[in-house]
């Protein structure tokens, strides 16, 4: 905010109204740091689709057993940094000889796969539950806010630790495939169970002041309904904050699915994860420390860009940032 | 504001009933036969049967739900006879693994999981707030981004690979500590110092980069305000603008973060637990989801929800204290 008064410039283009998404992409376009974080993202997304096809391009295979790249009698890995060569970049894994560049790229797919499932979860749960709960009020209202206390109240990493065994086998009873299908749709649905109510109450916050505006009483006026009213009229003002919680939420699940790997109750080997890969590192970094600093690295820098582009989102969106 | 109080602490105890009903419920899900773990190699069918109906696993959940919080108000009976065990109230189970009641368990193991959560508090809370105040006053400058950047990767480190990575450095690496092995401050204060020193330096930079960046945000919107102008028209120093407008104004989010993160923190760092072997309440549920000891997951479970349930009372009272713009009704 300047404070001298300058003498208005001749205008040089029409003068427009311009939306918020307008605004927001006008800001997000000059902003460098999400121009950087958003190719680092697009990068990391695409090279999670693509991870077999990059794999079979590089000649590294997540599974294969690779006995010739380590020791016959400990399964140590032949050469130093956990035996990287021309065959095997960043190594290969103790005892097994698997690829650690292709379990890398693997370990990706399924953690944006667990992350961006569990949010999308959250966004649906907290977005209907926010809104019913903020335009009821009354008993509905309260009957939702107290079971969000309810939920917010359990410790949940102890919860998901102590449910995962018997919660997996009941999937597995339902009918989900037996073994990682069945625990990564157990780890989609805790994370997003255990995720909502924090959302629901942004967008219960939201909707409370909505509802008062002068567009949902003409609305009413022409007798619309009140589904038409909390879909059609009250949501589309909410994308904003939604979106912003969402790219922030989005990272720490990344982080949360690799600690709960870490902890034993996320994927299974041979399937790989960023959480099991670190969990296994543990036995064998005082020898080979890149096997706890590669995919520890990897996750940091995705977690990071994840969180830099939704700060400049969260930013771009803040209809009071001064910029 | 007594009524208010009042009218809280019922619907916490409410809350608290029905938590518990839920996590009774729930891991009634687990497929675990708590009575074969009763008896270790020595098993026979009868003995098993016998160590079911102590245990009262013959009734239904209900039932077994209505018998725990008799137990919590009356003290509670297991078995008959000269064999019977005796558990006092507040009795929150036995677990006949470890032989001991589970109150007992968790006390033993609350000092531990409280001296961690509290230094880490302390740390995080004065760095966290400080370095936010210093930022919101450098707001563009370089030293601004330095410590948004700083605090941004700070945010996104993962607890366990930061913890491993210490353990590699420091511990292994460098050796410039000692490998943690806990013990109580008045036995040894060296040593618990040198054991606490890695968990609370983690926990303190991964919990401050979040109040870093909280307190600068609240900084920047109260400093735009008018009545801080008015404090400076006053003449008032600027410390004081600072502290006592500026600050307290924008004081409240982070009461409420910080104790919720402090109650959160009370129910032990199960993570950083498990890195540094600290015998908290976090690798006592570790150990009993792997046993598996149902009676002490449920009093973990419980204990840790009721810190977080109290908490919340706790700040929204705080609320009325810090902010005199607040009327508790």
């Amino acid at each position: 905010m300047s404070t001298a008064v300058e003498a208005p410039a001749e205008p040089t283009q029409e003068i427009k109204g311009r939306s918020l998404t307008q605004i927001a992409w006008g800001r997000l376009r000059r902003d460098k740091t999400f121009i950087a974080a958003a190719i680092v993202l697009v990068i990391i997304v695409l090279v999670a689709i693509f991870a077999p096809q990059i794999c079979r391009l590089i000649g590294v295979d997540p599974y294969e057993l690779d006995a010739s790249a380590i020791d016959d009698s400990g399964g140590k890995p032949i050469g130093p940094w956990g035996g990287a060569s021309l065959d095997h970049p960043l190594g290969v894994e103790w005892g097994t000889g698997r690829d650690i560049l292709a379990r890398l790229l693997y370990g990706l797919r399924i953690s944006l796969l667990i992350a961006t499932s569990a949010t999308i979860l959250v966004i649906i749960l907290g977005t209907v539950f926010g809104i019913i709960s903020g335009y009821a009020r009354g008993f509905t209202d309260a009957a939702i806010g107290r079971f969000m206390d309810l939920i917010l109240a359990f410790p949940f990493l102890l919860i998901v630790l102590a449910l995962s065994g018997a919660l997996t086998q009941r999937l597995t009873a339902l009918g989900v495939p037996e073994g990682n299908a069945s625990r990564i749709t157990y780890l989609i649905l805790v994370l997003g169970l255990f995720g909502w109510p924090y959302l629901a109450r942004i967008v219960r916050g939201e909707v409370l002041s909505l509802r008062e505006r002068e567009f949902v009483e003409s609305a009413l006026s022409i007798g619309a309904g009140t589904p038409r009213i909390l879909f059609r009229e009250i949501l589309p003002n909410l994308w904003a904050p939604i979106l912003v919680y969402a790219t922030l939420l989005l990272p720490t699940y990344i982080a949360v699915e690799a600690a709960l790997s870490f902890l034993g109750v996320g994927i299974l080997p041979p399937e790989p994860s960023f959480g099991a890969m670190l969990s296994e590192s543990v036995q064998y970094f005082t020898l080979v420390p890149s096997y706890l600093f590669i995919p520890g690295t990897v996750l940091v820098i995705v977690v990071v860009a994840f969180n830099l582009a939704g700060d400049s989102v969260r930013d771009a969106l803040d209809p009071k940032a001064a910029k | 504001m007594a009524g208010y109080v009042i009218r809280r602490v019922l619907i916490m105890l409410l809350l608290l009933l029905l938590l518990s009903f839920t996590v009774f419920v729930l891991f009634s899900l687990l497929p675990a036969d708590v009575a074969r773990l009763t008896c270790g190699k020595i098993c026979t069918p009868e003995t098993i049967e016998a160590n079911r109906i102590r245990l009262g696993l013959d009734k239904s959940v209900i039932e077994q739900y209505w018998i725990f919080l008799q137990g919590v108000v009356m003290g509670r009976t297991y078995g008959q006879g000269p064999g019977a065990i005796v558990c006092n109230a507040p009795c929150l189970g036995y677990s006949f693994t470890r032989q001991e009641p589970v109150l007992k368990l968790i006390l033993e193991r609350l000092p531990a999981t409280l001296f961690l959560a509290m230094g880490a508090f302390v740390l995080f809370l004065i760095g966290g707030v400080a370095l936010g105040v210093y930022s919101a006053l450098r707001r563009g400058r370089w030293q601004d981004k330095t410590v948004m950047g700083i605090s941004l990767v700070g945010y996104s480190l993962p607890s366990f690979f930061i913890g491993l990575v210490v353990v590699y450095f420091i511990i292994i690496r460098w050796q410039l500590l000692p490998f943690p092995s806990y013990v109580n401050p008045w036995v040894d204060p060296l040593q618990f110092v040198q054991t606490m020193i890695l968990p609370w330096l983690v926990l303190a930079v991964l919990y401050a980069a979040f109040y870093t960046r909280l307190t600068r945000s609240q900084m920047l919107e109260t400093l735009n305000d008018d009545y801080i102008r008015t404090a400076r028209a006053k003449g008032l120093p600027e410390r004081v603008v600072i502290r006592k407008h500026a600050l307290r104004a924008g004081l409240t989010p982070i009461v409420t973060a910080a104790g919720l993160d402090f109650a959160g923190l009370l129910g032990g760092a199960i993570i950083l637990e498990t890195i540094f072997s600290l015998p908290g309440l976090g690798s006592l549920a570790v150990s009993a989801v792997l046993s598996p000891d149902l009676p002490i997951l449920v009093g973990v479970t419980l204990v840790t929800a009721s810190f977080v349930i109290v908490a919340n009372l706790v700040v929204d009272l705080l609320y009325a204290v810090i902010d005199p713009r607040v009327r508790l009704a």
